[in-house]
C-alpha cells in the first residue's frame, strides 16, 4: 500500500472484568477507508475505543503518526447518536464551540459552518427542529454533520448503520463516503457486508481479540485468507 | 459560549431575587423586645404595639418565647428590651449585670383551669388548698415544665401549698415542657388541671370541657416587670429607642392604653407602673 | 368533623376576603423559600453536577455524607444558625438574627443537600448517555457539567420543586432564627404553629391547607411543563 500510516498499533491489550477483549493486537493502518470487521464479541467497539483514547489500554500502546507537524484530530459517530436537548443546527455548532481549531472563529462564522454541514447531509429543513425528536437516521446524519464540521483528520465509526432501515443505511454510507473524499481517513466498524465491500479499501477481520487478516477489499471478498474471514462471508447475510 | 451567558443570567435572576427578599430595612428604625409567649398570646401587643409605632414611628419586633428564654436572649445581647412576668428571675437578671434598672408595668392574674364537673373539688378562692386538692385526689394536671413566668409561679405554689412534687409525682402530672397554648391545648384533651394566665386563656379558643375553678387569690396576682437590656455590656442595644419604649409603657399614656385593653369587655392587665 | 367543614370555611374566609396580613405571610413564604431554594440550586445544582461527572479518592464518602446531609434534623439547623448569628456569636455583628435573610441562610443549608444529592442522580443518569459523544468532542469535566446541567433542566425543574416544597413546609429552622416576628418574620408555617398553639385549630388546619394548595398548584405546574418538554425537546 502505498499511502502513508496513519496509526501503529503495537502489542496492544484490554483486560476488563476478567474478561480480554483486546488480547495482543498488532496493526499498522494507512490512509484512506478501513473497514473493520468480525462477529459480536470480537473485540470491535472496545479496539475503536482504544484508538480513539476512549479507554487506557492494559498493554501495548496506540500511535498516531503526526499531521502536518501536530496531532492528528480525531472523532467518532457512535451507533446510536448522542445529541443534545437542543436544535439540530445547535447541536452541529456545540461540537464546533469545543473543538480547539474552531472555537476562536467568531460565532457568526461558526453557525454558517453548522448550517453548511446540515445542508452536506441534506438536513437545512429541520435545523431549527429539537434534534431528539427527528428519526433515527436523521439523528445519525446530524450526528454526521457534527463531525463534518470538525474537519477531522480521522473519523471513527462504531456501527453506524446498525439500527437503521435501508433507505438511511444509504444516506449514511453517501454522507460518510463525502466526507472521506474531504481527505478524512475512515475507520469503520460493521456487519453490513454490502457496505463494507461498497466502501472499504481495506478490511481487518478480529477474532477474539486478535487480528484474523488484514486485506485489501477485492480480495478479501473473493478469496479471505483467514478462517475466521471464511466464517464470516459464510455466515454473515448482506 | 451560549451555555455560559444563559447560566450567568440565571444567575444574576436568582441574585436578583435573594435581594429582594429583605425589604428596605436601612431606612426603618426598630427595637427587638424579648417578651413571653403569654403576653403574645393574650393579643395585648397586637392592640398595644399599633398606637405606639404609629406614635413614634419606631417598629417594635416582639419575639415571644418563655421567660426563661426571653431572658437568655438578653444574656446574649439578641434583645433591646425585656418585657417579661418573674420577678426573681428579673432580677437575677439585674444582678448579673445584663440590666440596670427594672421597672414594674403592669399585672394580671393567674387562674386555676379544670374540668368543669371539677373531681378534685378544686373549686374556691384558695390557690393553695387547690392545689392539695388536686395533688391527693391525683387529677390529671398539665405544667409547663419550661422555665416560664408562669411556670416558675406553678411550681411556687406548690411549695407554698406544701406539696413535694418529687414525692408526690406520678402519672397524673404531665410536665409537657411547652408554651402556654400547646399546654392548654394538652389539658383540654386531657381534661386536666392547668395553671394559665387570664389573658391567654380568655383568648384561648379550644376549651373543650374546661373552666375557670379557682380565681382572685391574692397570690395568683403576676407581675410584669420591664428592663433595658445594658447596653455597656453590650454596645449595639438601641439604648435611646429602647428607653422611649420604656417610658412610654410606665407613662400615664402608656399605661391608659394597656388598661384599655378587653377581652370579650373584660380588662385583662391593670397598669401598676410606680411615677 | 364538622371542624373540617369550620376549617375550610376560614380557608376560604381568609383567600377571598383578600385578608392583607394573610396575604403578607403568603408572600414572605413564597419570597423566603424562593430565594434560599434558587441558592441552594446555584450551589447544590454545581456540587451535584461535579461529583457526579468527576471521579477522585473519596467521592464515595462524600456521595454518603451529602445523602445523610438530606436529613439534617431542620430544628438543629435551626439552633446551630440561632448560635452563629446571636450578638454573642461569630456572626453577631451582622445583626442578621430575627430577620428573613436568616431565615434564607437557615434553609438554604437544609436545602442545599437535598438539591446536590438529586441533581447528581440525575446528571449522573444523563452522564451514562453522553460520556463517550461529549468526552470524544474534546469537552472537559467541567464543560461536560455545564452541559449535561442545561440539558437535563426540566429534570432539575422538579429537583427544584421538590427543594421549594421542602422548603415552604419547614418550620423549625425558621421559628428559632426568624423569631416568628408580626410582620416581619412570620410564615405559613409560624402561623399555623402559633394559631395552633392559641388553640384556634380551624383557622391553624385553614392556613394549612392554603399551604398544601400552593404546594399542589407548582408541582402540577412542574409536571405540566415535564409533559410539555419531552413532547417539544425529547
Amino acid at each position: 500500500m502505498d499511502k502513508p500510516v496513519i496509526v501503529e498499533l503495537r502489542g496492544l491489550v484490554f483486560e476488563g472484568r476478567g474478561h480480554r477483549a483486546v488480547d495482543g493486537i498488532d496493526l499498522v493502518l494507512p490512509a484512506g477507508r478501513t473497514v473493520i470487521l468480525g462477529p459480536n464479541g470480537a473485540g470491535k467497539s472496545v479496539l475503536l475505543r482504544l484508538m480513539h483514547g476512549l479507554l487506557a489500554p492494559t498493554g501495548g500502546a496506540v500511535r498516531w503518526a503526526a499531521r502536518e507537524g501536530r496531532v492528528p484530530r480525531l472523532a467518532m459517530v457512535f451507533q446510536k447518536p448522542v445529541l443534545l436537548r437542543r436544535s439540530a443546527l445547535d447541536n452541529v455548532l456545540y461540537g464546533l464551540l469545543l473543538s480547539p481549531a474552531h472555537r476562536h472563529e467568531a460565532r457568526a462564522r461558526l453557525r454558517e459552518r453548522a448550517a453548511a454541514a446540515l445542508q452536506r447531509v441534506g438536513l437545512t429543513h429541520l435545523a431549527a427542529r429539537p434534534a431528539r425528536v427527528l428519526s433515527g437516521g436523521e439523528q445519525q446524519r446530524v450526528a454526521l454533520a457534527r463531525v463534518w464540521a470538525l474537519e477531522p483528520d480521522v473519523l471513527l465509526l462504531d456501527e453506524p448503520t446498525a439500527s437503521l432501515d435501508p433507505a438511511a443505511i444509504r444516506a449514511v454510507e453517501d454522507i460518510v463516503a463525502g466526507i472521506a473524499e474531504g481527505g478524512t481517513s475512515i475507520i469503520m466498524t460493521t456487519h453490513h457486508r454490502g457496505l463494507a465491500r461498497r466502501f472499504a479499501d481495506s478490511v481487518v477481520v478480529l477474532e477474539q481479540g486478535r487480528v484474523a487478516e488484514h486485506t485489501p477489499t477485492q480480495e478479501f471478498f473473493t478469496r479471505p485468507r483467514s478462517g475466521a474471514g471464511q466464517s464470516y462471508l459464510q455466515g454473515e447475510t448482506a | 459560549m451560549n451555555l455560559k451567558r444563559r447560566l450567568y443570567l440565571a444567575g444574576a435572576l436568582l441574585a436578583a431575587c435573594t435581594a429582594c427578599t429583605v425589604p428596605a430595612q436601612a431606612q426603618e428604625k426598630y427595637i427587638t423586645v424579648a417578651s413571653t409567649t403569654s403576653t403574645e398570646q393574650s393579643g395585648l401587643f397586637g392592640y398595644l404595639l399599633p398606637i405606639y409605632e404609629k406614635k413614634s414611628g419606631v417598629q417594635v419586633r416582639v419575639v415571644a418565647v418563655g421567660t426563661g428564654q426571653a431572658l437568655d436572649m438578653g444574656r446574649r445581647g439578641d434583645a433591646d428590651v425585656e418585657f417579661v412576668h418573674d420577678k426573681a428571675a428579673e432580677e437575677k437578671f439585674l444582678a448579673e449585670g445584663f440590666a440596670t434598672r427594672r421597672q414594674d408595668v403592669m399585672y394580671n392574674d393567674f387562674v386555676l383551669i379544670g374540668p368543669k364537673d371539677d373531681p378534685a373539688k378544686a373549686h374556691g378562692q384558695d390557690i393553695l388548698e387547690a392545689l392539695r386538692k388536686v395533688a391527693a385526689a391525683k387529677a390529671p394536671f398539665v405544667s409547663r415544665g419550661d422555665r416560664s413566668g408562669t411556670n416558675a409561679a406553678e411550681l411556687r405554689y406548690w411549695k407554698a401549698a406544701g406539696v413535694n412534687l418529687d414525692t408526690a409525682k406520678g402519672p397524673w402530672y404531665r410536665d409537657t415542657g411547652s408554651g402556654m397554648g400547646p399546654a392548654l391545648n394538652t389539658a383540654a384533651s386531657m381534661n386536666a388541671y392547668i395553671l394559665a394566665d387570664r389573658g391567654t386563656w380568655l383568648s384561648f379558643k379550644n376549651r373543650a370541657n374546661l373552666a375557670i375553678v379557682v380565681e382572685g387569690d391574692k397570690q395568683l396576682f403576676n407581675q410584669y416587670g420591664v428592663m433595658l437590656v445594658n447596653p455597656a455590656r453590650f454596645p449595639h442595644v438601641k439604648k435611646e429607642l429602647g428607653q422611649a419604649f420604656i417610658d412610654w409603657l410606665v407613662s400615664p399614656e402608656g399605661q391608659q392604653v394597656i388598661a384599655g385593653y378587653k377581652i370579650g369587655g373584660q380588662q385583662l392587665f391593670f397598669p401598676n407602673a410606680k411615677p | 368533623m364538622d371542624w373540617i367543614a369550620a376549617s375550610l370555611a376560614d380557608a376560604a374566609r381568609l383567600v377571598f376576603s383578600l385578608d392583607a396580613q394573610l396575604y403578607s405571610i403568603i408572600g414572605l413564604s413564597l419570597m423566603v423559600s424562593l430565594a434560599s431554594v434558587s441558592l441552594a440550586t446555584l450551589f447544590g445544582g454545581l456540587i451535584g453536577a461535579a461529583l457526579a461527572v468527576t471521579r477522585f479518592p473519596g467521592r464515595r464518602s462524600v456521595v454518603v455524607l451529602l445523602n445523610a446531609a438530606m436529613g439534617l434534623p431542620p430544628v438543629v439547623v435551626g439552633l446551630v444558625v440561632y448560635l452563629l448569628l446571636s450578638r454573642a456569636g461569630p456572626l453577631g455583628p451582622l445583626g442578621l438574627l430575627f430577620t428573613p435573610r436568616a431565615m434564607v441562610f437557615a434553609q438554604f443549608i437544609l436545602i442545599t443537600p437535598l438539591i446536590a444529592a438529586l441533581t447528581r442522580q440525575v446528571i449522573e443518569d444523563a452522564w451514562r448517555e453522553y460520556e463517550e459523544q461529549l468526552c470524544s468532542l474534546g469537552a472537559r469535566s467541567w464543560q461536560a457539567a455545564l452541559t449535561l446541567l442545561w440539558d437535563t433542566r426540566f429534570s432539575l425543574l422538579t429537583v427544584f420543586l421538590a427543594g421549594l416544597g421542602r422548603a415552604a413546609s419547614e418550620v423549625g429552622a425558621v421559628m428559632i432564627v426568624g423569631g416568628n416576628i408580626a410582620g416581619v418574620t412570620r410564615v405559613m408555617t409560624t402561623t399555623i404553629a402559633l394559631e395552633t398553639s392559641k388553640g384556634d385549630l380551624p383557622l391553624a388546619v385553614g392556613l394549612g391547607m392554603i399551604l398544601v394548595g400552593i404546594v399542589l398548584v407548582l408541582n402540577a405546574g412542574a409536571y405540566g411543563i415535564r409533559e410539555w418538554a419531552a413532547r417539544r425537546y425529547g
